[in-house]
């Protein structure tokens, strides 16, 4: 009975039918698909996407070169120059990552003891040259302008858990 | 005296091989169109199959996208290998694409609505789907490549096993009809389409026009895991794009001959009021677009065989079982004394 049942199987191609009305019940399922640039998943507060230097409210910036970030970054992607200003604070001269050979860790941020680098939540920053990816200061500050209001959020929404 | 001859060269030259040409773009460029289609169509099936979208960003739901593929096959660069033959190498997708076409000429789309309405029809179009094998092998030998030599020796033996059980289903069906005649087989089917008495035969026929149009789950030929692409790994650009359009021609034409042979052709359903007041060629269209649209739900469903079960299904299962369709038959023609006669 078994065998006969098998063969009753085998002849009338049972596990193809079985197969074939699977796949047509779920062509009237919906669609799992994120319809990506006009539609976006959500964002942890701790996403790392670009990097962006920050400001304090006064306009004064964060960074007082450290070189915590410089020293920590595992791709060796950041760059820092450092003198002091004329009023005898020490700045940067030059702040430049490589976008091409940032990992993404986030230990820069991690290292930075004033929150003044920071991974914000954009991830679309694809460029048409390698050159673009080169950023240096002047791009980084533009970021942080440009994102202060998310990252803030974001650090605020992240700081009971650390 | 010179008035007569441009006279007898217009009416018996010029003016019927003008209407064969109109005939020929009448038919070729819908085929062409529902081509680009096909591709676009495929990919929105596989996609709702998988809970996907499939294209949707090029015109309203993608409806340009087979367009933008074709633009961009055509602006990108022809590489031909340094090593390859390089006539053959051009020459193997034209012969593709050419037989892929010169096929429909004897198709009747619709009651007198064909090319050529030949007594051979059924012979013609097996020769030039036997032909095709020559694109593939021509293409696989002349790129000098391993997997496209690999991928053109699993396609033309896959062709070739499974085109003899074909035979044998085609005349399982003739013997039904008792003609070649492609609208003689269409008009033997007004009663009842062949499907029904003949089914087992319209699936072994479907599944052999899967491997024979080298489809999933029969697509070891171009098998993208193994093989890369099998015989068209080194074609790019419109090379590359003229074995596409091959492709898709073949399966269109199969889904036409499964149709023809028997779905009923351009028949209705039923030959009474709703039904035989549209067109032919509308049901015609019709059957193969179902038709085509099990090819992609096929895909979607079935996971690729391996190279020794193909061959084991074509040569042990397929060509026993039509052997003794073909006998059983006629043996059922004859002990009812059911033969066609006179046709």
């Amino acid at each position: 009975m078994a065998l006969l049942d098998r063969g009753a199987r085998t002849i009338f191609l049972w596990e193809v039918v079985k197969g074939l009305g699977l796949t047509f019940a779920y062509m009237f399922k919906p669609r799992a698909t994120v319809n990506y640039p006009y539609e976006k998943g959500p964002l942890s507060p701790r996403f790392r996407g670009e990097h962006a230097l920050r400001r304090y409210a006064n306009g004064e910036e964060r960074c007082i070169a450290c070189k915590l970030c410089e020293a920590i970054c595992p791709a060796q992607a950041i760059t820092i120059e450092a003198e002091p200003r004329d009023d005898g604070s020490r700045r940067t001269t030059r702040y430049d990552i490589d976008m091409t050979k940032c990992i993404y860790c986030g230990f820069c941020q991690e290292a930075c003891p004033v929150d003044a680098i920071v991974e914000g939540p954009n991830f679309e920053f694809a460029t048409e040259s390698r050159e673009e990816l080169f950023y240096d200061k002047d791009k980084l500050l533009a970021n942080g302008e440009r994102w202060e209001y998310e990252i803030s959020r974001n650090i605020a929404a992240d700081a009971p858990y650390r | 005296m010179t008035e007569s001859l441009w006279q007898t060269l217009w009416t018996g030259y010029v003016f019927p091989g003008g209407l064969i040409l109109v005939h020929i773009l009448m038919l070729t460029v819908p085929l062409l169109i529902a081509v680009a289609y096909l591709t676009l169509m495929e990919r929105k099936v596989l996609a709702a199959m998988s809970l996907r979208m499939g294209p949707n960003v090029v015109g309203p739901f993608g409806l340009l996208q087979p367009f933008a593929d074709a633009a961009k096959l055509i602006f990108k660069e022809t590489i031909i290998p340094s090593g390859a033959n390089k006539f053959l190498f051009l020459a193997a997708p034209c012969i593709t694409f050419i037989l892929a076409l010169i096929a429909w000429a004897v198709i009747p789309v619709s009651d007198g609505w064909v090319i050529a309405n030949i007594n051979v029809g059924v012979l013609y179009l097996f020769a030039i789907s036997s032909l095709g094998v020559y694109g593939i092998i021509i293409a696989g030998w002349s790129s000098n490549s391993r997997y496209a030599f690999l991928g053109a020796l699993r396609s033309s033996a896959q062709m070739v096993s499974y085109e003899v059980s074909m035979g044998f289903v085609i005349i399982t069906v003739l013997l039904c009809v008792g003609s070649l005649n492609l609208s003689a087989i269409v008009n033997a089917q007004k009663t009842v389409w062949f499907a029904i008495p003949l089914f087992p035969m319209f699936i072994v026929f479907f599944i052999s026009a899967l491997a024979e149009t080298n489809r999933h789950p029969f697509d070891l030929p171009e098998a993208e895991a193994e093989l890369v692409a099998g015989y068209q790994v080194e074609y790019s650009s419109m090379a590359f794009a003229l074995f596409f359009l091959g492709e898709y021609a073949n399966m269109i034409l199969m889904s036409g001959m499964t149709t023809i042979l028997f779905l009923g052709g351009w028949l209705p359903p039923f030959d009474i009021a709703p039904f035989n007041w549209i067109p032919g060629i509308v049901w015609f269209c019709l059957k193969i677009f179902v038709l085509l649209f099990v090819f992609i739900w096929v895909r979607a469903t079935v996971p690729r065989y391996r190279y020794d079960q193909l061959m084991r299904l074509g040569w042990k299962v397929f060509l026993p079982f039509s052997l003794f369709w073909v006998v059983a038959t006629a043996g059922v023609l004859v002990a009812f004394d059911l033969l066609p006669k006179g046709v």
